[in-house]
């Protein structure tokens, strides 16, 4: 417990300068807004048709192989002849060639998507991310902070700028069809597209501690005017309270909540 | 039969058989585990123990053991030693002696491994191990270190051994291109080993070096960096799958010939493309591991392509063994029964893995129940059953006396239907819902009640189908029907000699003709 804190403490300052300094050299930025998700729905239905056809095809040559060539009665040897040089250099290039040609067309698909999970679009919400063992605190640009419930509006990309206090969690929005870990000592990033309000899940998806599977939170997807009213009245509340002479500063860390309770104790089992 | 004589034996068919007995009981071990944990998570909420981390150590145990302690070891320890002696004319391995001390730590690891269920504060670092939470937990780190250590030194010394003995002891005539497929594949294995093996020791160790006497390798607040671990275990631990795949692709390969009475079709293909082909490619993929932890992304693209080529030498190794069928003779004792259902399965493994190569789907199923679906059949349910099918097939050899038939089938349909039944479900869920693996609870996903229910139904079918299998073996080597040297009527070399076979193997060693090969069935 006592190594864990040390880390804690060592992180805050780190986090600090590290997130002054930015990662935004290793964002790149897009004016387009694709959509993520969709896209990967798209690519595993193709992926699934490719590997579904290749695993037919196997099954069933077998299958038939099985059944053509069991033993029968006066046939005792199997043995046929050896390949000729040219069949055997034929069987080994031509399949190869078949893999190397699939296995290219699925990279190349793969790295479109990627490169559209990974670009950015400019015209974002960017929020900061701090994962502790149990809980996933938010940081708004306005200094707003919520712990385990994610408020973004609708129609707006958001980009999470994620580190973590102490083990390695993991941001994972299953609806979303994303995650990166976040990691103590190192900045991390994804972006996600909520185009309707509604609620989604986010669970912790690397193991992290004992209460791994307890650690979840909320993506909260808002009207774009309710979102920005309740944006502006946690900013001023924010305000209010640093012009008030409050005794918290220093005392509170970085990831105590401003906005609202948490969402749940993550610590306990259900 | 005296006890001294095994502990101290030198004889590598002995050594292969405490290799043997060694990991079963491994698997047994763990294999208890993955059911305690299955009827875990039958229902939501905590149903068999209270404590997480309970739940944390059996997941610890079950990884750590069925890889560490069941599947390199009955791979590279039983059978490259039982057979490869044997297949190559050999009256013995290069160095008896060193075998010896293998195979004695390897019984160490075992041993300190099943200390996790004595122990106060046992292990919960998951297989992997990864800081900062092994270097922040209360469990045991240095126990996982330890036991990975000495199982690790146990393969290095057989990798020397084995490589030596492949290169030098080949009886007379017995070259190169005529080896026995499952040589190959174990020589692959064990170069791989001596790569790989010291980067894991190195790594583990560092984690307890950090642990234990506060040094900072993998602590970002005084100048670490925790994912320095991971690319040095993975490192390894990829390539270590291969060390799994390739013996086992050997085994049914071997099992493929003998049953279906005929020729590995475009053998050279298989070994040269094949198996070195993996051993080439091996150390470049391991980044897939790391799909989602924040490495550049143009080497999260680099090595996508790297991996999706991996399908290269596998779909090589595939075809010649699905060639190998084609105008065979083939009859389906239970060896090929287990060697054809490792066939299916392992179809079902490799294509699933495909997605997974690719990062852009990763990013989404990386994590879930998805992926230890697709491992699951690929190396758990894929590698044990090869692995079996290799005990049924040497079972006349090492004990003069038949499995039993029937039983032997009978276990084959359990094991297979549950093992279908589990990991089909498994990797359904993942993609569907999205369920992350290593959970103890899925109180966050009451859409999966009934999935979780029909695994854990599963885990009670395939858990019958090793249990009739274990006392087949035991009741067959007590009571079954006398072998005679060559059951299968196989040509290979190691069926030659009687069975069981005297030390030394051969009273004369033996001289091949110049038309000999192991796959030398009379044609059609």
């Amino acid at each position: 417990m006592n190594k864990h804190s040390k880390i804690g403490a060592g992180l805050l300052a780190l986090a600090g300068s590290a997130q002054a300094l930015a990662l935004d050299k290793y964002i790149p930025t897009t004016d387009r807004i694709g959509d993520p998700a969709a896209g990967w729905n798209h690519l595993w239905s193709e992926v699934l048709v490719d590997i579904t056809i290749m695993g037919v095809l196997f099954a069933v040559v077998l299958a038939y192989l099985m059944v053509k060539f069991r033993r029968r009665p006066g046939v005792e040897g199997g043995g046929v002849k050896e390949l000729s040089v040219g069949a055997a250099i034929g069987w080994a290039i031509i399949p190869a060639f078949i893999f190397l040609a699939d296995d290219l067309f699925v990279a190349a698909n793969g790295w479109q998507l990627w490169n559209l999970q990974r670009t950015v679009p400019a015209d974002r919400l960017e929020v900061r991310l701090e994962s502790g063992m149990y809980s996933w605190d938010y940081t708004y640009p306005n200094g707003v902070r919520t712990q385990n419930v994610l408020k973004v509006p609708a129609g707006k990309p958001v980009l999470l700028r994620m580190t973590s206090r102490d083990t390695i969690h993991n941001h994972y929005m299953p609806d979303f069809k994303v995650k990166e870990d976040s990691m103590p000592g190192r900045i991390t990033y994804l972006w996600f597209y909520p185009k309707e309000p509604g609620k989604h899940l986010v669970t912790c998806n690397e193991y992290c501690g004992v209460s791994h599977s307890y650690m979840s939170g909320q993506v909260e997807v808002m009207p774009p005017e309710q979102y920005q009213a309740w944006y502006e009245e946690e900013g001023a509340k924010l305000k209010a309270a640093a012009a008030a002479p409050a005794a918290t500063e220093g005392s509170a860390p970085a990831a105590a909540p401003t906005a609202g309770a948490a969402a749940q104790d993550n610590k306990k089992p259900a | 039969m005296n006890l001294k004589e095994w502990v101290f034996t030198t004889d590598h068919k002995r050594v292969g058989i405490l290799y043997l007995i060694g990991s079963v009981a491994a698997f047994v071990v763990a294999g208890i585990m993955a059911l305690l944990m299955r009827a875990e998570l039958s229902a939501m909420g905590p149903t068999l123990t209270a404590n997480p981390t309970t739940y944390n150590v059996w997941l610890y145990a079950h990884g750590a053991v069925m890889i560490l302690g069941f599947q390199i070891p009955a791979l590279t320890g039983f059978a490259a030693n039982y057979a490869i002696p044997l297949m190559i004319g050999a009256k013995d391995v290069a160095f008896p002696r060193l075998n010896a001390f293998s195979v004695w730590l390897f019984y160490m690891g075992v041993i300190l491994a099943l200390l996790t269920f004595v122990i106060p504060d046992p292990p919960d670092v998951l297989w992997t191990g990864y800081p900062p939470y092994s270097t922040i937990t209360t469990g045991n780190t240095a126990l996982y270190t330890f036991t990975v250590l000495l199982i690790g030194f146990a393969s290095i010394i057989a990798g020397v051994n084995f490589i030596t003995t492949i290169a030098y002891m080949r009886a007379k005539g017995l070259t190169w291109n005529k080896l026995n497929f499952f040589v190959w594949s174990i020589l692959g294995s064990f170069v791989m080993q001596l790569i790989y093996v010291p980067v894991l020791g190195t790594a583990v160790l560092l984690v307890s070096f950090d642990k234990y006497l506060g040094t900072h390798f993998f602590d970002p607040t005084m100048g670490g960096d925790v994912l320095t671990y991971q690319n040095l275990f993975w490192f390894y631990s990829h390539p270590a799958v291969y060390v799994i795949f390739l013996p086992f692709m050997g085994i049914i390969m071997d099992i493929f010939a003998t049953f279906s009475k005929n020729r590995i079709f475009n053998y050279k293909a298989a070994v040269y493309g094949g198996v070195w082909g993996i051993v080439i490619i091996s150390g470049e993929v391991w980044i897939h591991h790391l799909y989602v932890t924040g490495m550049p992304d143009w080497l999260r693209i680099g090595q996508m392509v790297t991996t999706l080529m991996i399908s290269v030498p596998v779909g090589l190794m595939t075809i010649s063994l699905v060639g190998t069928l084609y105008k065979g003779s083939i009859t389906f004792e239970t060896p090929m029964l287990y060697a054809l259902g490792t066939m299916f399965l392992f179809l079902v493994g490799g294509l699933t893995g495909i997605p997974l190569a690719v990062t852009s789907l990763t990013v989404n199923l990386s994590e879930t129940y998805y992926v230890v679906g697709h491992f699951h059949y690929v190396m758990a349910v894929a590698g044990s059953l090869a692995i079996f099918s290799g005990v049924y097939y040497w079972f006349p050899k090492m004990t003069g006396r038949m499995v039993n038939e029937t039983w032997g089938r009978i276990a084959f349909v359990f094991t297979f239907v549950g093992a279908n039944v589990i990991f089909w479900t498994m990797m359904n869920v993942g993609v569907k819902e999205g369920l992350p693996r290593r959970y103890y609870d899925w109180a966050q996903f009451p859409q999966v009640a009934h999935d979780q229910m029909v695994m854990t139904i599963g885990s009670v079918i395939i858990g019958i189908g090793f249990a009739i299998m274990l006392l087949n073996w035991i009741l067959s080597a007590a009571f079954g029907k006398k072998a005679g040297d060559n059951p299968w009527e196989s040509k290979s070399l190691e069926w030659t000699t009687a069975s069981p076979p005297p030390h030394g193997n051969w009273p004369k060693p033996p001289v091949l003709a110049d038309d000999w090969s192991p796959y030398a069935y009379a044609k059609r």
